[in-house]
């Protein structure tokens, strides 16, 4: 980190990470340097390349890439086991989830499921896994401990965003083309209730309360907050941003912080995460990051917040307090998924 | 039926299951086909159940919802002959109560369509006529154009063209109405994006070319000084012999070489790989620019009835003449219908036969409204008004 400058932009991020800063950086150089935010509790951040089929490994510290796996075709949605020792990985191309071992960096093993998997979500002691199956208007419900599928539970068509309840009673799934997020009973399997989004949802998250859903719709550009007990659409949050299309403000990724208080929400290509205030809905700020911001992670300690931005091959490091973006690391060709790991 | 008529399909009964009582929207797509054409250029004809493949996925994608909402949806396919009686066909539908109907046909049929009895109590979706006066001159409220205009394909060449800087054009025109229609579109978009028209020729060694072009097309192109050759010629009579035969070293644009559609099996991006494996895969060939024409339609419909959350076509209609409504069409942002003319505003696609080359509209050219009306008629400049109370 100390040869290489701090940047927000991401044009310098594709300069050649062995160059050393020249000598008339050195001064700005510094004072960035300076004005870095203390250290971080040290953890490791995984990007997918969805195009590369590998998964960039980060270290927190160095901010750079330590290490590159290789894993099955069109790496997409990532998420990381609740024991800390897994990563699964949706490798859409081969129709399966990959399970690679976090310390040694292999795959050990795959777990089935339907064709095309897109984003997964884990059952909260983490032995279930909810995998949105894109190409078959399916969840596939996976017992990761006998490697079977459980359950095949229909949906809308193009399923894809996948949001769990605290309490793991309730999923909720997305489907792009139908526009809807579907509510799953967990113990039945079966859908109880659909409330209409705007168009092409992406992603569910749920509040760590557990009282609201909220979902990203890339097409309408909108998030829609959803009261998860009557399932009535409280609030659609709606973008602006001067001197950007409304065409290109593409709401895809969506993170709450674990107070509930604020949301994250990644704006596609309009390159900015807009900051919200989860108790007005009022969006608070905008932070420009790479080009076509997809998904987003926090670090444990949500000091930090990553971005991948599928189009200028890079993620950003947005510290979460100050509201600004501290650097981008470039990984591979359409970084996709995104999932942290405390410890190195 | 009339003696010229035959029927491809029968109708397609795709009801999802479901307990609650289901509410069904009958659509037909009437696809009238034109004068046989000599293909001697074409090597892949159009196969025969072009747009009705797209117009079944839309169903499927449409029942996959409607069985949330306890609504389902009926295609009736009806492919005529060039002697086929389009008036008969849309008779006989509307007694047994269908109301929306897209259309396969030429600019005067399916205005002779929506102008008819049954028709003025129908809903009409062009996926076939590209003329420029249909989106100008001779609106209708009951007609919606899924298919781009002329000059909606020339202005997203154009964009392209001038954003390369390209700007100086060889014009070279066929013989058929369709052909001098797309023409007219190029030279406005010459003058629209300030491009130039530098040298300008009309087609007229006929459709055979397989053996004479290598003489004729370097003499025919020789006296020309432009960067780009953009043909005209619709249905591909002669435009594809015209690249590598030019005099001088250019590329060639337009209904041939690098050509503004709608639709192609190259595009993946923003959810299209989706829909082009879940196509593939359903009817064991690639979605043609057609089927996506009726799938968008068929698509049209089915978001308009999931919103207003009613099958009643008056109701299906007046959403999607309003004011939200916004259909996905795996091309990066959301398509709407220009409340003048009734015209789908969408991206247009520039594609060589196996490559995706651009997206329009081009990022150097804005709008006040949306960046989409940069291609085609815009408002001022159409004498549709039909945003306005009749």
């Amino acid at each position: 980190m100390q040869t290489r400058p701090n940047t927000m932009n991401t044009e310098t991020s594709l300069m050649n990470a062995a160059r050393a800063p020249r000598p008339a950086l050195a001064a700005v150089l510094a004072a960035v340097l300076a004005a870095a935010p203390p250290a971080q509790a040290a953890h490791t951040i995984y990007v997918s390349n969805e195009k590369d089929n590998t998964v960039s490994v980060i270290d927190s510290e160095k901010l750079e890439v330590v290490d590159l796996i290789k894993v099955g075709q069109r790496p997409r949605g990532i998420t990381i086991s609740k024991d800390r020792k897994y990563l699964y990985l949706c490798a859409s191309d081969d129709d399966e989830i990959q399970v690679i071992d976090l310390d040694s960096r292999r795959i050990i093993d795959s777990l089935p499921s339907g064709p095309d998997p897109e984003l997964m979500t884990l059952s909260p002691d983490g032995s279930i896994l909810y995998v949105a199956n894109e190409d078959d208007n399916m969840i596939s419900v996976i017992d990761i401990g006998r490697k079977r599928i459980l359950k095949e539970i229909p949906v809308g068509v193009e399923p894809e965003g996948m949001g769990i309840s605290p309490d793991g009673k309730t999923l909720v799934n997305t489907s792009e083309t139908t526009n809807m997020a579907h509510f799953v009973n967990t113990t039945t399997f079966e859908v109880f209730d659909n409330v209409l989004v705007g168009n092409r949802p992406r992603f569910a998250e749920f509040t760590h309360s557990g009282t609201q859903v909220w979902v990203s719709a890339e097409v309408g550009g909108t998030v829609s907050v959803i009261d998860a007990a009557t399932r009535k659409v409280l609030k659609t949050i709606s973008f602006a941003l001067p001197g950007i299309k409304t065409e290109s403000i593409q709401p895809v990724g969506v993170r709450l912080t674990s107070d509930d208080r604020f949301a994250f929400v990644a704006l596609g290509p309009a390159s900015r995460i807009a900051v919200i205030n989860a108790e007005t809905f009022e969006v608070e700020k905008y932070l420009l990051v790479g080009a076509r911001v997809w998904q987003l992670a926090f670090s444990p300690d949500e000091k930090r917040l990553y971005t991948t931005n599928g189009v200028s091959n890079d993620i950003s490091v947005i510290d979460v307090e100050d509201r600004r973006v501290i650097k981008s690391v470039a990984v591979g060709r359409y970084p996709w998924g995104v999932a942290v790991r405390a410890g190195g | 039926m009339t003696r010229g008529a035959r029927w491809l399909a029968a109708a397609l009964w795709l009801v999802a299951g479901t307990a609650a009582a289901v509410e069904t929207v009958d659509i037909a797509f009437l696809k009238k086909e034109a004068e046989r054409l000599p293909k001697l250029s074409n090597l892949d004809p159009p196969p025969a159940d072009d747009g009705a493949l797209g117009g079944k996925q839309g169903i499927a994608d449409n029942n996959t919802t409607g069985r949330f909402l306890g609504h389902s949806y009926r295609l009736e396919t009806i492919v005529l002959d060039e002697d086929g009686d389009v008036h008969e066909a849309l008779r006989g539908l509307h007694a047994r109560g269908v109301r929306q109907f897209i259309v396969d046909a030429d600019a005067g049929e399916l205005l002779a369509l929506a102008d008819s009895d049954a028709g003025r109590q129908s809903w009409f979706y062009n996926v076939g006529a590209g003329d420029d006066t249909l989106r100008t001159r001779q609106c209708r409220r009951n007609v919606l154009h899924i298919a781009p205009s002329h000059s909606m394909r020339a202005d997203a060449l154009a964009q392209y063209l001038m954003a390369r800087k390209w700007p100086r054009w060889f014009l070279v025109s066929g013989r058929r109405g369709n052909d001098l229609g797309f023409a007219a579109a190029v030279r406005r978009a010459a003058k629209k994006f300030g491009g130039k028209i530098s040298a300008e020729k009309k087609w007229e060694y006929g459709p055979d070319m397989r053996r004479t072009a290598a003489s004729t097309v370097p003499v025919f192109t020789q006296d020309a000084d432009y960067d780009v050759l953009i043909v005209a010629d619709v249905v591909g009579e002669f435009g594809e012999y015209l690249a590598y035969r030019t005099w001088k070293p250019r590329p060639v644009a337009g209904t041939q070489g690098l050509a503004p559609v709608t639709w192609h099996r190259t595009h993946e991006q923003w959810g299209a790989a989706q829909i082009q494996s879940r196509f593939s895969r359903n009817h064991g060939r690639r979605m043609s620019e057609k089927d996506y024409g009726v799938w968008a339609a068929v698509r049209a419909i089915g978001e308009a009835a999931t919103r207003a959350n009613s099958t009643d076509h008056e109701k299906i209609a007046a959403y999607i003449r309003g004011e939200a409504f916004e259909l996905a069409g795996y091309k990066g942002q959301k398509m709407s219908f220009r409340k003048w003319n009734l015209q789908l505003r969408q991206p247009i696609l520039l594609v060589s036969p196996t490559s995706l080359v651009s997206v329009s509209p081009q990022r150097q050219f804005l709008h006040q409204r949306s960046v989409l009306d940069t291609m085609g008629y815009d408002r001022p400049e159409s004498q549709c008004r039909l945003d306005q109370t009749p």
